[in-house]
């Protein structure tokens, strides 16, 4: 090669552009996490922001004067304990009968083809296009004392009495169940989809039943998606609040419900904060756990 | 292609669940299957000899894998008989079959390690826990794994996959092996290694095998006959050999090696094409037009007054590839088609003919072959 032709290889800076190669890196980057600032910004403004000044309210007094009041005060009194359990209570009880419902469902959804599933899951996600509200409310509709499903069980002659559906722990279940449901089966159904179908296949071909190959094959492989959808439930139902205030009838206390009473009755900022610091660190405990539990199987151990 | 008895297979109680050892046929009558108007598998008769490696070779929706399907059971024909031995089976569940299958991505359980895996089958089959250890070992042996046992399958290569979909599928000491297409997610070298491997074991194991393949090289490099399929029948079986040197068709000429076709004349006992007689140990009987097929390593360059006893050509060179191994000539001939030409590359670069010289091409009598022109074929 002439030394005329590596001269002119070498650029203006003689380092064969290697600074500028750089810059072009640096500036490639920059311009990706610039994509991600807005995002950013909404976050750290309205969520960190408030997040650390609730945190900040919890441990003063109605004086303004730090102190651990509040969370004593949970502690002492029976009834924050009571709603703590209800809370869970609700929260695990909707997770397993949104397990039960959905583990088949997403099952069969996996099973179709890739055409009539993804017009089956529009039914599933439905539900999603409309207000939470409207569809609280018409669950009240429904199963109010003098609503359908009373109306016709009484026409039918399946009970004589109107049942009392609603404005209880059934009806704020069979409300919770229907708006958590999807949760659940997304993102089952996508770890379902991506198990493929010739681990069944050759089970079967290695001599096991259809039940004995689900069981030992299909079944561990579904769990991370399981995981992340139960998860996913549970840790939503904790801080659910229209659906429980609304179908619950006062009966069904959960902490959001205590939450929204101590600000909007009692006007205590300091206690409704120390409320949601706990429930807070206890949804984070559950997330970690959950990790660890599906981790420790060795479920996403084995993942690519 | 018997078992040779000398190699170091498990034996015992377990060994025995499995059934003998000896190799069973496959006997495959009028199998179809239609999706819609679509017939892939169009009234299929095949017998598998025991102990045979037999290949389905085809393009894509030949039916190749639809066979194979139906022959392991996840699939359902629409009628057909299916006969392992003397039992019936088209109706049988996959998991009552007793065959060993290993697919494309080999289909190993991801959540389980290799010795798992491999012992899926033994602890179904409720083997003793020390037996299933000695026969995994054995099988990882086999299929020159051993000490792998406990290693997950996410640290493993694609080859090593391989090894273990095989280890898992003979473990239990099946009579029939099915694979489908296993070797063609691994790359060239790998893949031609593994062809004379899972010969080799199969020489061993003699347990009647059917491949499925796309690929004519690995057919021809593995099988004892290759059933060449092409819209759900079977166009041609037979050995390895009789494909390749007698295809019969213009589409096992075709699909089977590389091939120049020219158009031929039978007239009066007489055959012609571009412009020259051709001998050939048999002319096609009906007469008129027919098709030569021209095998590029078949043909020679000649020098001048060389081609004695041989047909021959007068063309012109149209290009020159060097390609490593071989040097593929292109020519056109008198009248105009083209042909190829494979020459080896022995002697350096002085050998090769110039682009835009004329040549003469010589093929040897025995080595040509006449087609008689297919109805519906286009030329």
């Amino acid at each position: 090669m002439s030394a005329e032709s590596v001269a002119a290889a070498a650029g203006p800076d003689g380092d064969f552009h290697k600074a500028a190669l750089r810059r072009d890196q640096w500036r490639e980057r920059l311009g990706l996490a610039g994509l991600a600032a807005p995002a950013l910004l909404l976050v750290i403004v309205a969520m960190l922001i408030p997040m650390a000044w609730l945190f900040g309210l919890s441990f003063r007094d109605d004086a303004g004067a730090l102190s651990l009041e509040h969370y004593r005060r949970m502690l002492a009194e029976p009834s924050y304990g009571r709603t703590f359990r209800t809370t869970f209570e609700i929260s695990l009880a909707t997770t397993i009968i949104c397990i039960l419902i959905g583990y088949p469902l997403a099952y069969f959804l996996s099973q179709l083809p890739r055409r009539a599933a993804n017009l089956c899951m529009i039914a599933v996600l439905l539900p999603f296009w409309t207000s939470l509200l409207v569809r609280t409310y018409a669950w009240l509709v429904l199963l109010q004392r003098s609503g359908l499903v009373n109306t016709w069980g009484i026409k039918l002659g399946l009970w004589n009495e109107p049942l009392q559906l609603v404005h209880n722990a059934g009806g704020t279940l069979i409300g919770m169940v229907h708006i958590m449901l999807p949760f659940l089966v997304l993102p089952l159904y996508g770890t379902m989809r991506a198990i493929d179908g010739n681990l069944l296949r050759a089970a079967s071909s290695l001599g096991s039943t259809p039940v004995h190959g689900f069981w030992t094959v299909f079944f561990p492989l579904s769990l991370p998606g399981l995981a992340a959808g139960a998860s996913l439930v549970f840790v939503l139902c904790l801080g659910f609040y229209v659906t429980p205030a609304m179908l619950g009838g006062g009966k069904v206390t959960m902490v959001s419900n205590r939450i929204a009473n101590d600000i909007e009755l009692f006007f205590n900022w300091g206690a409704a904060s120390a409320l949601g610091v706990v429930l807070l660190a206890i949804t984070l405990v559950v997330l970690v756990l959950a990790a660890k539990l599906s981790r420790g199987a060795g479920l996403f151990g084995s993942g690519h | 292609m018997r078992p040779s008895g000398d190699h170091e297979r498990p034996h015992g109680a377990a060994a025995a669940m499995a059934g003998s050892v000896t190799a069973l046929p496959i006997t495959v009558r009028r199998l179809s299957k239609a999706y819609g108007a679509v017939s892939v598998l169009d009234e299929i008769d095949l017998d598998v000899r025991p102990g045979e490696f037999l290949t389905l070779l085809g393009p894509s929706g030949s039916g190749k894998t639809t066979l194979l399907m139906a022959i392991a059971g996840f699939l359902r024909p629409d009628q057909g008989s299916i006969r392992f031995g003397e039992r019936e089976v088209v109706r049988l569940a996959p998991h009552k079959r007793e065959i060993g299958m290993v697919f494309q991505n080999y289909a190993l359980f991801p959540h389980m390690d290799v010795a798992r895996n491999v012992g899926f089958p033994l602890r179904l089959r409720r083997v003793a826990a020390t037996e299933i250890a000695r026969r995994v070992e054995a099988a990882m042996e086999t299929v020159q794994l051993g000490g792998f046992g406990s290693r997950r399958i996410d640290q493993l290569s694609g080859g090593q996959r391989q090894r273990v979909a095989l280890a898992r599928a003979i473990v239990f000491e099946p009579r029939i092996i099915l694979m489908d297409e296993p070797l063609s997610a691994l790359d060239k070298q790998l893949r031609e290694r593994m062809q004379i491997e899972l010969r080799q074991l199969h020489e061993r194991l003699g347990t009647t095998t059917v491949y499925v393949t796309h690929d004519q090289r690995e057919a021809l490099t593995m099988s004892d006959r290759i059933a060449v399929l092409n819209r759900g029948r079977i166009a041609r079986i037979d050995t390895p050999r009789a494909i390749y040197d007698e295809p019969g068709s213009r589409f096992v000429a075709e699909f089977i090696g590389e091939s120049s076709f020219i158009r031929a004349e039978v007239a009066g006992g007489v055959c012609r094409a571009a412009g020259s007689i051709i001998h050939a140990r048999q002319l096609p009987v009906s007469g008129g037009r027919c098709t030569m097929v021209l095998r590029p390593e078949r043909l020679h360059l000649l020098a001048a007054g060389e081609g004695e006893g041989m047909n021959c050509f007068e063309a012109r060179v149209t290009g020159v590839i060097y390609q490593g191994d071989t040097l593929l000539v292109q020519a056109v001939l008198g009248d105009g088609s083209p042909v190829a030409l494979r020459l080896a590359t022995r002697g350096g670069a002085a050998a090769a003919p110039l682009v835009g010289a004329p040549v003469r091409i010589g093929l040897a009598v025995e080595d040509t072959v006449l087609l008689a022109d297919e109805s519906g074929e286009a030329p």
